[in-house]
């Protein structure tokens, strides 16, 4: 299978629904003219024009309320947000308007909008240009909430979200723009909600989402060489959360591990240990651990931001520990 | 550029107007009074439940606008959007029983009175966050022109919610962009209990059009006509492509923040003041009187017709089965 990055496949899932559904259109900061800081755009407005793909005043507020606004009046706006850490300057549009508009007026009308949220550490960007925030949006219905972990699923979630006609979240690390990956050439779909078990194993279930999968399949090969066979499933999708393929992947191991580079206190893998432990307790040989980021904003200096990160040898390290 | 804003004055003669027109300005104005006091002496016998907020006092703005819509026309209103929502041509019956709690509400129940929405006739929502709306009706007006549409949005909000953020993020694109929208601010002088001179910069919220390249027109928003003729001329500029305008009606609000607000920061005699010498339907019977262009019979008939209207929408409400507790999950996805 040919091989392109996660840039290219999200610029392949926007080109394609944006050909397909003229209602379609994207706008945010630096998008246009740019081509996105990270290149996540660029040549769309080439082909598409500059109205369906638009540079918008800095102004987070307005971009996330306005995307609502041509939702509920017929078009599927696809909203980029620049840096996930910026959500908090649009949080009322996102969890009090965007998320609560087809339950609280009784279903009247659909809010087909999708935030692309680029989060995650890269180049020492510090403590507002880093974090991981996706645990935030699992605590508030209404949203959907999409992590991918490589260019293919990245692909199919995008064209799934723009799709949907619930609001969705789209969180793509930005180390993995870059990242290569075999993306199949014909059309697909990747569904949301459905988690994948992306490497077999017999001894412990290892969740894990978005970059810091690929960080769990490289510790499981180290703990393979030892002797520890892990069975690594990629949620792909937070909200609403996969239960059952990690109720049956844990039932056959035994064990469970959450790992996420965002602030374990408060995160994804408590959530999912929560759920194991209300459902599945039984089934477990060893207490649940969760690794996830220090409780400290994202640090500076190269050393800090290194013990702050998540790496394969702190997640086999943590595994080690359940034998 | 765009100078200081323009003030607008009363038609000096309503003699050429279309009696039709005429009885529809009353009828609105008086179904949403009606509807009003209703609410208000349901809420504080205990029949309806939650917050709500009441519009009496400023019929004529919301009537006067609205007459100037179309049905596919958008509007996007506040926690104070009964009237709105009525003037712009929601079924009674609906919108009363969604203010009670009910299945055969607009919302199945699920909104109530700050959360009316019917978007069958273009109301785009209610808002319970002051200054929640401006943002949305700027991306409904972006739609409407990237669909090649001549719709027109009106944002409603009030001098409190002037000076909140999105207001001015909201005012900057859509000047930016050239869209169809009229922002529409209802200055009731309260900014929920405070006096909204004590917290605004300005004592003209037109004044801020300025900032953002675009005109602003200050009204009597207590004179229906004056509403209706400076607010059509502004419309029919924004359906052409002149890009938004602000229109600030200056009005008073007669009831409290909310029903069953102590009003510790006013005195009754304010009120009544005010009442007595500015009250908007008060103002348009002695209008059509003194020019001799409609009759007392005429008025009367209509307060008739509209008290039948809402009373029946009040039983509707009334009688209307709760939502099952088994809908709570319903139309959390699609």
């Amino acid at each position: 299978m040919r091989e392109i990055t996660f840039s290219q496949a999200t610029l392949e899932a926007m080109d394609e629904e944006m050909s397909r559904d003229e209602t379609v259109f994207v706008m945010g900061e630096d998008i246009a003219r740019q081509g996105g800081i990270f290149g996540q755009f660029k040549g769309l407005p080439q082909k598409f024009g500059f109205d369906r793909v638009k540079d918008t005043p800095i102004t987070e507020t307005a971009i996330v309320g306005a995307g609502v606004g041509a939702a509920l009046a017929g078009m599927r706006p696809v909203v980029d947000m620049h840096f996930a850490d910026f959500m908090g300057v649009c949080m009322d549009e996102i969890f009090n308007q965007m998320a609560k508009i087809h339950y609280m007026f009784g279903g009247q009308k659909t809010v087909p909008v999708v935030l692309r949220a680029p989060d995650g550490l890269i180049n020492q960007a510090a403590a507002q240009h880093s974090q991981s925030l996706e645990a935030w949006f699992m605590h508030v219905p209404g949203l959907k909430v999409v992590i991918p972990s490589n260019p293919a699923d990245a692909k199919g979630l995008l064209k799934s979200a723009i799709r949907d006609d619930n609001p969705v979240l789209f969180f793509e690390h930005k180390a993995l723009f870059r990242m290569s990956g075999p993306v199949p050439e014909e059309e697909y779909l990747t569904p949301i909600g459905k988690a994948k078990v992306v490497r077999e194993g017999k001894d412990v279930t290892l969740v894990s989402y978005s970059l810091c999968f690929n960080t769990c399949l490289k510790a499981a090969e180290m703990l393979d060489k030892e002797g520890i066979s892990v069975e690594c499933v990629d949620l792909r999708t937070i909200s609403p959360i996969d239960k059952n393929t990690i109720l049956e992947s844990v039932a056959k191991t035994t064990r469970l591990a959450v790992v996420h580079e965002a602030v374990k206190q408060g995160g994804v893998g408590a959530e999912i240990s929560a759920i194991v432990a209300e459902e599945a307790i039984d089934y477990l040989d060893a207490p649940i651990v969760r690794v996830g980021a220090p409780f400290t904003p994202v640090p500076f200096a190269k050393p800090l931001e290194q013990a702050y990160r998540i790496t394969p040898e702190k997640v086999a390290d943590a595994i080690r520990k359940m034998f | 550029m765009c100078a200081k804003p323009v003030r607008k004055k009363s038609p000096t003669s309503i003699r050429n107007y279309d009696k039709d027109l005429l009885k529809s300005f009353y009828e609105t104005m008086m179904k949403i009074r009606y509807f009003e006091q209703n609410i208000q002496e349901k809420f504080l016998a205990g029949e309806i439940p939650g917050f709500v907020h009441v519009y009496i006092g400023e019929e004529a703005t919301g009537t006067g606008i609205m007459t100037n819509l179309r049905s596919d026309d958008y509007i996007q209103t506040t926690h104070r959007g009964h009237g709105h929502t009525i003037a712009k041509g929601a079924e009674l019956k609906r919108m009363m029983a969604e203010i009670y709690g009910k299945k055969p509400g607009f919302c199945k129940g699920k909104g109530g009175s700050m959360h009316i929405a019917d978007f069958s006739v273009g109301m785009l929502g209610a808002n319970g966050v002051v200054g929640g709306g401006y943002t949305l009706a700027t991306g409904a007006a972006l739609a409407t022109r990237m669909l090649g549409k001549d719709q027109v949005t009106v944002v409603f909000f009030g001098d409190g919610a002037s000076n909140r953020g999105t207001f001015h993020e909201a005012a900057n694109m859509a000047a930016a962009w050239d869209l169809p929208i009229l922002f529409v601010c209802e200055n009731n002088q309260w900014a929920s209990t405070t006096p909204y001179r004590t917290t605004t910069s300005v004592e003209d919220i037109a004044d801020r059009a300025q900032g953002y390249g675009m005109p602003g027109v200050i009204v009597d928003g207590n004179d229906v006509f004056a509403v209706y003729e400076t607010a059509r001329k502004l419309i029919e500029d924004i359906r052409k492509g002149s890009g938004p305008a602000l229109l600030e009606c200056k009005t008073y609000r007669i009831g409290g923040h909310f029903v069953g607000d102590p009003e510790m920061y006013r005195t009754k005699e304010e009120v009544q003041k005010v009442f007595k010498e500015n009250d908007p339907i008060s103002r348009f019977e002695e209008r059509v009187l003194d020019e001799k262009v409609m009759t007392r019979e005429e008025l009367d008939q209509i307060k008739e017709k509209v008290l039948k209207e809402v009373d029946e929408a009040v039983e509707f409400a009334r009688q209307a089965p709760e939502p099952d507790p088994s809908e709570l999950y319903q139309d959390l996805y699609v």
